[in-house]
């Protein structure tokens, strides 16, 4: 069997009273080459799964995969008999490289002020020595998308229309060379309707009339709608007009893909009256959507199927937001939905706990979802969402080489990833966690 | 018109009122189940009987008595039921009495709110115990206590019997308050750093320890038989501190580094009283041979990390290298939605540290029972216990695992056949709450209005409250 290399990088030292001592492994990639995994089951997830099946990695892409393909000369064997392989996982809603420590600002780059930054994007600030990144893709996860102002633990309020998502592969040395689409959809933070709002200045509950209510969510509602307007005009004048005719506008400038159908749009949404006003938004816009934490879809999945919105959903692990819904409701939505046939996907929201990408779907598969879905749903589906499946999410010729070698069914909790690939490349497990257990674990016993 | 105040409090009440259903008979036979007994290995094929709400016998040769309940377990695995030791469930209001360092007249067992649908979520995750905690705000917090999920019960049947009383202690950021700050005009609080948090603690203890004296001398000369002897008057922060210095009471210390942890062990020395657990203990895996040591227990989080800075060391080997070391180790929610798979968080000491599969149920079962000194009534499968326990329908350590059953004290609290079985007459119960509501507006429409009145706040506001008063999506930390 083949050892794996570690470069060992001290990097990264920021102070802030207290001192983060970022990844030390954050890279950890063998030089590129010609591998061949042989032995394992295949699960492309693009057809049957093979028995004894040989994948071929060539050039950081999928080469060949089959029971008899032949492996080429001079390649790394990886012999994988008793092993699985499948393709690696994908969580299409994170803050990896945006949040390293959630509480301390400082190390926090998830939400910009302001209401409508459609010209920033994730990839400037994802941090590529962010210890986040080793310690997610030993759970299996190859490849993510940084979100800006995606709800989460440290993002209260967080914006209308976000900032552009970025997809990336959990190794490499620069952003440059971990992006797989800088820009890989605009995130909207749909507007909510809310009478009660936590105010922090006074730390106490504020109600206003639902009235009042309904006039702030109408008005962010008619500004989104505005944006999109502007764009639909800037787009126009500068097909039409000289550059002379008109300014540039950056704002407006990067929501043109979005009125164009060029760049898909993510938008947050979890209860039933705000994914409805946002589907038939969208809508009227012609503009393709995907929701994403649908914390009530099942309610609208008629409306979702007829409009055919895809949903990556919120963590599975998590409270029903009714007090008197099933208490399983979260468990059970990812099987509802896909039996009425909208794709669907799973994701953490976060950061620290992406590595649950598994527990959430091996838990909805507890609750009915096939466990074939639910493999899609970790791996293909997001991707088809988000325009990426021509590079990854299922193993076949010429996609990425991102996948896993594992002891067993991914989704089962104490399955072990034994390989790991990233474009094409056998990938360190090695991260922050294990080595402060290996350091401590060999600490000599006390003596007394 | 405001309904969803009211269908919060019908939802507690529909489902409040069709609890427990309190078996007719009080002997039970749970049949032909894989009972994994914790103590004593696995037993295939194996029955449980269960006599007046004790285990009467395990095996694979127990028969059912004439005239016995059997529940027929065929192909589903029965585990002790789940013990939580640090939980926030069925508090009414605030867990935090957030303004003094030192709240230990605090007393969260006179805020049980049984109605907390929380507790019916945790007992449909195989929960049956938990220890509900004060808040971390405070170096000493209030007092907490153990208690069983009888949903359907009043408040003052959800203490566990004859479980000892406990009070929580928290070191580091939430204490010192480092993540949050005080709403404006308010100045910050005493301490800010853990300097502070130990003086503290240090400050109390030297308090209690002259109080003990006094009430000692008082109760001396009292059985000389001194006459016109004048007490020592009350003190009710000091009289939970006299209670840990005598042992009567437990220590259960929020806790992250490693440094924070040895501070505590060497102030409780310094006064004669044990940690009897330290909670989180994010850092534990660093000074495992010095907990071992002590005796204190850990009481932990399966892989929570990086959420604030003293949990940017938290690794999830912890409770494997803890438990290697010779620590006894539970694995916590401090979350009612954790609570309901704490079955999976213990199956991941087997991936992240090789636990057995009986170590790593033992996470969430014996010794959290041990850690809160109620292993002789539960933690494992063994005549004599308290009949609590959780049927799964497969390997409970396994993802895909769902309860089937949840029993307290023999009687079937959580039945998953049952609870679906309800759902369609619940749903179609509110569908004809909300056409009243909406009539009765609409007729109150057509009346003159009663202007200026304000709609009944709902009970819990906004956005959830951590242990520490901070507010998050991500539960308490």
């Amino acid at each position: 069997m083949k050892s794996r290399i570690l470069l060992a990088t001290s990097s990264s030292l920021m102070t802030l009273g207290a001192t983060l001592v970022f990844s030390l492994v954050a890279m950890a990639q063998n030089a590129p080459g010609v591998y061949a995994i042989k032995g394992a089951k295949v699960y492309t997830l693009a057809g049957p799964p093979i028995q004894n099946g040989i994948v071929v990695i060539r050039d950081a892409k999928i080469a060949v995969i089959g029971a008899n393909a032949e492996i080429p000369a001079g390649a790394q064997v990886i012999d994988a008999s008793g092993l699985e392989v499948y393709p690696g996982l994908f969580d299409p809603v994170t803050q990896i490289g945006l949040d390293e420590v959630s509480a301390v600002g400082a190390t926090v780059d998830v939400s910009e002020l302001g209401n409508y930054n459609p010209d920033i994007v994730a990839a400037t600030a994802v941090n590529p020595a962010s210890a986040h990144i080793p310690v997610t893709r030993a759970s299996g996860i190859t490849h993510v998308v940084a979100a800006p102002g995606a709800s989460g633990f440290d993002s209260p309020g967080g914006g209308v229309i976000t900032g552009q998502a970025s997809a990336f592969n959990l190794a490499g040395w620069t952003m440059d060379e971990m992006q797989i689409k800088r820009s890989v959809a605009m995130v909207i933070n749909w507007p909510t309707m809310e009478t009660r709002s936590f105010d922090f200045a006074t730390f106490s509950v504020q109600e206003k009339p639902f009235e009042e209510a309904k006039k702030d969510y109408d008005k962010k509602i008619n500004e989104i709608s505005d944006w999109l307007d502007r764009a639909r005009h800037y787009a126009q004048v500068k097909e039409k007009g000289s550059p002379t005719n008109y300014e540039r506008d950056l704002k407006l400038e990067a929501l043109v893909p979005v009125v164009e159908g060029k760049l898909p749009v993510i938008v947050i949404a979890a209860r039933a009256r705000e994914i409805h006003s946002a589907v038939d938004f969208f809508a009227k816009q012609s503009i393709h959507m995907v929701l994403a934490d649908g914390a009530d879809a099942w309610k609208v999945k008629d409306l979702l199927k007829d409009k055919k919105i895809p949903v990556i959903l919120g963590p599975t692990l998590r409270e029903p937001h009714e007090e008197d819904a099933a208490y399983d409701r979260e468990m059970t939505q990812p099987a509802e939905l896909q039996a009425a046939g909208i794709p669907i996907a799973f994701s953490s929201f976060g950061a620290g706990f992406s590595r649950r990408l598994s527990q959430y779907a091996g838990t909805a598969v507890a609750y009915g979802l096939p466990h074939d879905e639910a493999l899609k749903a970790v791996t293909i589906n997001a991707a088809q969402m988000l325009g990426i499946s021509d590079q990854v999410g299922t193993i076949e010729p010429g996609k990425l080489g991102n996948l896993i070698v594992t002891d067993g069914d991914p989704l089962e909790i104490k399955t072990q990833v034994r390989y790991l690939f990233i474009k094409g490349q056998l990938t360190s497990l090695e991260n922050r966690h294990h080595q402060l257990y290996e350091e401590y674990r060999n600490r000599p016993q006390l003596v007394h | 018109m405001n309904t969803s105040g009211l269908f919060l409090a019908l939802g507690s009440l529909l489902l409040a009122a069709v609890p427990a259903s309190a078996q007719n008979s009080n002997t039970i036979l749970i049949r032909n189940a894989t009972v994994l007994t914790v103590t004593h290995g696995n037993i295939e094929h194996g029955s449980i009987l269960i006599r007046d709400g004790k285990i009467a016998g395990v095996g694979a040769d127990v028969k059912a008595p004439d005239g016995a309940t059997v529940i027929d377990a065929t192909g589903q695995f029965v585990i002790p039921g789940i013990v939580d030791c640090h939980s926030h469930i069925a508090v009414d209001g605030s867990v935090n009495e957030g303004g003094p360092s030192v709240s230990s007249m605090a007393r969260i067992p006179d805020v049980l709110n049984p109605v907390d649908i929380s507790i019916y979520r945790d007992l449909a995750g195989g929960v049956t115990e938990a220890n509900v905690l004060h808040g971390s705000a405070n170096s000493i917090g209030g007092q907490t206590v153990v208690i069983k999920l009888r949903w359907g019960k009043p408040a003052d049947q959800l203490p566990m019997e004859g479980a000892m009383p406990g009070i929580k202690f928290a070191l580091g950021e939430n204490p010192k308050r480092s993540n949050f700050d005080p709403p404006p005009g308010v100045p910050r609080r005493y301490p800010g750093t853990r300097m502070g948090v130990e003086e503290t603690i240090r400050q109390a203890f030297t308090g209690a320890r002259e109080y003990k004296k006094q009430w000692d001398d008082y109760s001396q000369r009292k059985a000389a038989g001194e006459a016109n002897l004048i007490p020592p008057r009350r003190n009710v922060t000091l009289d939970p501190l006299v209670e840990v210095l005598e042992g009567k009471r437990y220590v259960h210390a929020h806790s992250y580094r490693a440094d924070e942890i040895a501070m505590l062990m060497r102030v409780a020395n310094e006064f004669g009283f044990k940690v009897r657990t330290f909670q989180h203990v994010l850092e534990g895996y660093k000074i495992a041979d010095e907990l071992a040591l002590s005796g204190s227990g850990a009481s932990t989080f399966s892989d929570w990390w990086a959420y604030k800075m003293e949990a940017y060391d938290a690794i999830p080997y912890n409770a494997a290298l803890m438990t290697q070391r010779g620590v006894v180790v539970s694995v916590n929610s401090d979350d009612a939605e954790e609570a309901t798979h704490l079955n999976q968080e213990a199956a991941k000491s087997m991936k992240y540290g090789g636990l057995s599969p009986n170590d790593a149920l033992k996470l969430v079962t014996l010794n959290p029972a041990i850690q809160l000194g109620i292993d002789t009534r539960v933690g494992s499968i063994d005549v004599g216990k308290d009949a609590d326990l959780a049927i799964y329908n497969r390997d409970p350590l396994s993802v895909y695992a769902v309860v089937q059953k949840t029993l307290i004290d023999g009687q079937v609290y959580f039945d998953r056949d049952r609870d679906i079985a309800q759902r369609a007459s619940l749903e179609k119960e509110k569908q004809d709450l909300i056409d009243k509501e909406k009539k009765a507006a609409e007729s109150e429409k057509k009346k003159p209005q009663e202007q200026g009145k304000k709609p009944e706040p709902k009970k819990k506001g906004g956005k959830p409250e951590t242990s520490d008063g901070q507010v998050s999506a991500g539960g308490a930390l």
